[in-house]
């Protein structure tokens, strides 16, 4: 089985090709930068031909992995790409994670290093193909230059090359040598994908081996030599400072050794985690909590509805909006979304070795680059001092592509002799996340003769773009904010869409698994059921009749229809609701039936997905990500929500920011279509259709039209009605 | 106060300081440097932890090293040797059930202490024996497959 290197990132060698600052699908980002490519390092006899691909003179193929594993199979996905190009020997097959290296391993979306918004597979679809299929190009050359043949009488498979004509044959591993003195050639063809014998195919995953016997390492699990172990407390007031620290008690506990007071939080570092704890809850901390102590959740949704009532910026204007509110009949709605948390079960660490002129940090982030930049930063370093361990990751879900567990770890590191392992407790992950934000979205709509006239719509909330990518955030719009709301599936002859920014005071926010679109398809799918009852239709025919020139879109809606058994009769409170999303590049629908009992309380029955995401790069790890999707947005849905008191958040742990169990589960249907065209994202696309498919399920099963997350009870216990 | 405790972990005798009140999580990973068991909520809430003591699936993040003394361990790194165990990794992986795999260490230790004891469960018997595992990724449609898959004995 292939062996996964989780640390050994100083075998990695440099050079190679660019990945290719492909232009941006959606993002107005500077224009592709290609540089040509570059064969290097010939050491060892190992063909090195690019930044993804080392094959030794054994054979072993060593790939080098520009996304993170988070749970999401990228490791497998990216391998089975190269893999396909390259005709490599799949049993040969060995994974790194890429070092820090913007230039090399940047996502082309983002430009820079970061794994995230579903995007992996449509960044590096054509860079990992070109990089597969220049290697293999290179090692065809080396063996017809062997055997004084024309390249092209030679074929490859299974990491061998063949001359048919003689009969001949090479193996990868025996060309290395040969095949680094090649030059790459020009514009190397790629296959058709009727040829290919990787992609498509449910391929077993390379991670999940080492993850059912304890061996994998997450960044949790890093050992270094002589460390220490520490724990933290952050001001429970967003921007509160420590005032006084009474460590008497603390210094008595065995096992602690020393006490970090820094400016925003209190770290205790011990002999293991156990020590820290104790330590830390032994501690007698004041703080000075500041302005922000008067915070809470009413104010912020006074404010947020306030901003909601302003005009925004216009985001897209197709029609004459004015007219086409004016005809027919006019429906208006607002749907609001909480703060959530994102609460990956392997909690915020960082293991972090600072010394005076240089610091090794072992994390596992989704942004590899950043986070050794930021370091630098806090540690007073040149980033080229700074070394980042990548590991894998207990969950991303977006919480991982914000840097600070890594500062912060360095921070109270920088006052440690020697490496320490930095664990947030559960109840400092939840305190002190960066916040899925509020957001409020307002639709007015008209109908006339059954059909969608005029739409408004306008989407209030907090510009995550603005900080973490500000580049691309251009004209005051948050294009992320906007994604499926600028992109709805359906005709409508006049639509008007605007954007408000609305940041909360003081909460930190930032992306979470479905990021914009989980706002959006939220307010659009709601409002679509809604409007579908006011035109007395039902609401998959509704759907279907603005779908005409839509042909992705219908098919599977009306899949999704048949495989859900929509239409047929269901017994008394038990519902289904439809969702049909534009995002990430794929093409879902999406049926949830469910059974609102009488105190209001959901029996999740079951959910079905349709997915049309393009070329199916793994078959079975789309259905898995569909699956596990949909248990994200649902628990959201049911439970999700961060609420503000005195500046603090209220949740504390799982049993009162709670996750769905087993016990609590629908039966899960995905289904796949085949497609040929180019791959979509996958990984966050379930997390958006949970939440629409379940509240218009309710909708259906009481008349209650929710209009706010997480779903509340006594609402339909009462049995109000919209 | 620290003291000099003997456990057996998987099949071998451990001596080694610890306050008694320590959790045999911090135990397991901080003083014998066995990660397999995770953190992940320090309050018996999400089953990250889940370990086997004389067989039976305990949270080890609130078990005192001390309750445990002179019993017996068994973790993830060490559950394949029992046939429960084993056959419940091999039903994981042809299920193809994890995702990140944080919560899998706790998840495959429940199933194997369930298949030991009731070799043949049904969903409500699942339902039981897992529900105190939090699976974020949201692998429990799987789960309950490899369990299922796993009790039916395809042996290898």
């Amino acid at each position: 089985m292939n062996a996964l290197d989780t640390v050994s990132r100083r075998s990695l060698l440099t050079g190679g090709i660019a990945t290719g600052f492909l232009l941006a699908f959606h993002l107005p980002l500077r224009a592709a930068v290609n540089e040509p490519v570059q064969p290097k390092d010939t050491t060892d006899g190992k063909f090195a031909p690019n930044a993804f691909i080392r094959i030794d003179p054994e054979g072993v193929t060593t790939l080098v992995m520009p996304q993170v594993e988070m749970g999401q199979g990228i490791y497998t996905a990216v391998s089975m790409i190269l893999a396909e190009e390259l005709d490599a020997d799949w049993s040969k097959v060995q994974l790194l994670h890429a070092p820090a290296n913007e230039k090399l391993y940047g996502n082309p979306i983002f430009i820079i290093q970061a794994t995230g918004g579903s995007t992996s597979v449509r960044a590096f679809w054509k860079p990992l193909r070109d990089a597969g299929a220049s290697a293999r190009a290179m090692l065809v050359q080396a063996a017809a230059a062997q055997w004084g043949v024309d390249p092209a009488s030679c074929t490859t498979s299974k990491g061998v090359v063949t001359h048919k004509a003689s009969g001949r044959t090479l193996a990868y591993g025996a060309l290395a040598a040969a095949a680094s003195g090649q030059t790459p050639p020009n514009n190397v063809p790629l296959k058709d994908p009727k040829d290919f014998v990787y992609i498509g195919q449910p391929f077993k995953r390379l991670d999940t081996p080492d993850k059912v016997n304890g061996k994998a390492v997450y960044g949790i699990d890093a050992i270094v030599p002589n460390m220490k172990f520490a724990t933290l407390a952050q001001c429970p007031v967003f921007g509160g400072k420590v005032g006084k620290v009474d460590d008497r008690a603390a210094k008595k506990i065995p096992g602690v050794r020393q006490i970090v007071v820094l400016d925003d939080l209190v770290a205790v570092v011990g002999d293991h985690m156990w020590a820290a704890k104790k330590g830390l809850d032994a501690l007698v901390i004041e703080w000075n909590e500041g302005p922000n102590a008067k915070i809470n959740s009413k104010a912020i949704w006074d404010d947020l509805r306030a901003a909601s009532a302003k005009d925004g910026v216009v985001a897209k204007s197709t029609g004459d909006v004015a007219k086409g509110l004016a005809t027919g009949e006019k429906f208006e709605a607002s749907f609001e979304l909480p703060f959530l948390a994102h609460a990956t079960m392997e909690p915020l660490n960082a293991t972090v070795h600072c010394k005076p002129d240089s610091c090794e940090i072992w994390t596992g982030t989704q942004i590899m680059a950043r986070v050794q930049s930021e370091a630098a930063k806090a540690a007073g370093l040149p980033v080229e001092k700074v070394t980042v361990n990548q590991h894998l990751l207990g969950g991303g879900f977006g919480r991982k592509l914000e840097p600070d567990m890594v500062v912060t770890a360095v921070r109270i590191a920088k006052q440690v002799e020697g490496p320490v392992k930095v664990v947030w407790t559960r109840e400092e992950d939840i305190q002190h996340d960066v916040y899925r934000p509020v957001y409020r979205d307002t639709i007015a709509a008209t109908l006339s003769g059954g059909k969608i006239v005029g739409w408004k719509y306008k989407i209030t909330g907090a510009a995550i773009i603005a900080r973490w990518l500000p580049p691309a955030f251009q004209k005051g719009i948050d294009i992320d904010a906007v994604d499926s709301a600028v992109n709805v599936p359906y005709e409508i002859p006049n639509v008007h869409v605007e954007y408000v920014r609305a940041e909360p005071p003081a909460i930190p926010t930032g992306f979470w698994r479905g990021v914009g679109p989980n706002n959006n398809v939220f307010a659009v799918e709601c409002f679509i059921d809604e409007l579908a009852r006011k035109a007395g239709k039902d609401p998959v025919e509704f759907r279907r009749g603005m779908l005409a020139n839509s042909p992705r879109f219908l098919s599977v809606l009306n899949l999704a229809a048949e495989k859900s058994n929509w239409g047929q009769p269901l017994p008394a409170r038990v519902g289904r609701g439809v969702c049909l999303q534009p995002s990430f590049g794929s093409f879902i629908a999406t049926v949830v039936e469910a059974e609102v009992d009488e105190q209001g309380e959901i029996n999740l029955r079951r959910a079905t997905s349709v997915v049309d995401t393009g070329i199916a790069v793994n078959p079975d790890t789309i259905v898995a990500q569909v699956e596990g999707g949909l248990v994200f947005g649902l628990t959201a849905a049911l439970y999700g929500e961060i609420t503000i008191e005195k500046g603090r958040v209220q949740q504390s742990n799982f049993n009162d920011y709670r996750m769905l169990r087993i016990n609590q589960m629908p039966k899960i249907e995905v289904h796949v279509v085949r497609s040929g065209e180019a791959p979509g994202g996958i990984g966050e696309t379930g997390t958006t259709a949970g939440p629409p498919a379940l509240r218009n399920a309710i909708y259906a099963a009481t008349g209650v039209a929710l209009r706010r997350l997480p779903i509340d009870r006594k609402l339909l216990a009462a049995g109000k009605k919209a | 106060m620290h003291m000099a405790t003997t456990l057996t972990v998987n099949g071998e005798q451990k001596t080694f300081d610890a306050p008694p009140d320590m959790p045999l999580l911090w135990v397991l990973r901080d003083i014998l440097g066995m990660t397999g068991t995770k953190f992940g909520c320090g309050i018996a809430q999400c089953g990250a932890c889940t370990v086997h003591v004389d067989g039976k699936a305990v949270r080890s993040c609130v078990l005192p090293v001390s309750a445990v003394s002179n019993r017996t361990v068994t973790t993830i790194e060490h559950v394949g040797s029992t046939p429960a165990g084993a056959k419940v990794q091999k039903a994981w992986l042809e299920a193809e059930v994890i995702q990140c795999g944080y919560c899998q260490s706790g998840q495959i230790m429940a199933a194997a202490a369930l298949l030991a004891t009731t070799p043949n469960p049904d969903d409500s018997d699942i339902d039981a024996a897992m529900a105190g595992n939090i699976c974020r990724c949201g692998t429990y449609v799987r789960i309950r497959e490899a369990i299922k898959q796993a009790a039916n004995g395809r042996q290898s």
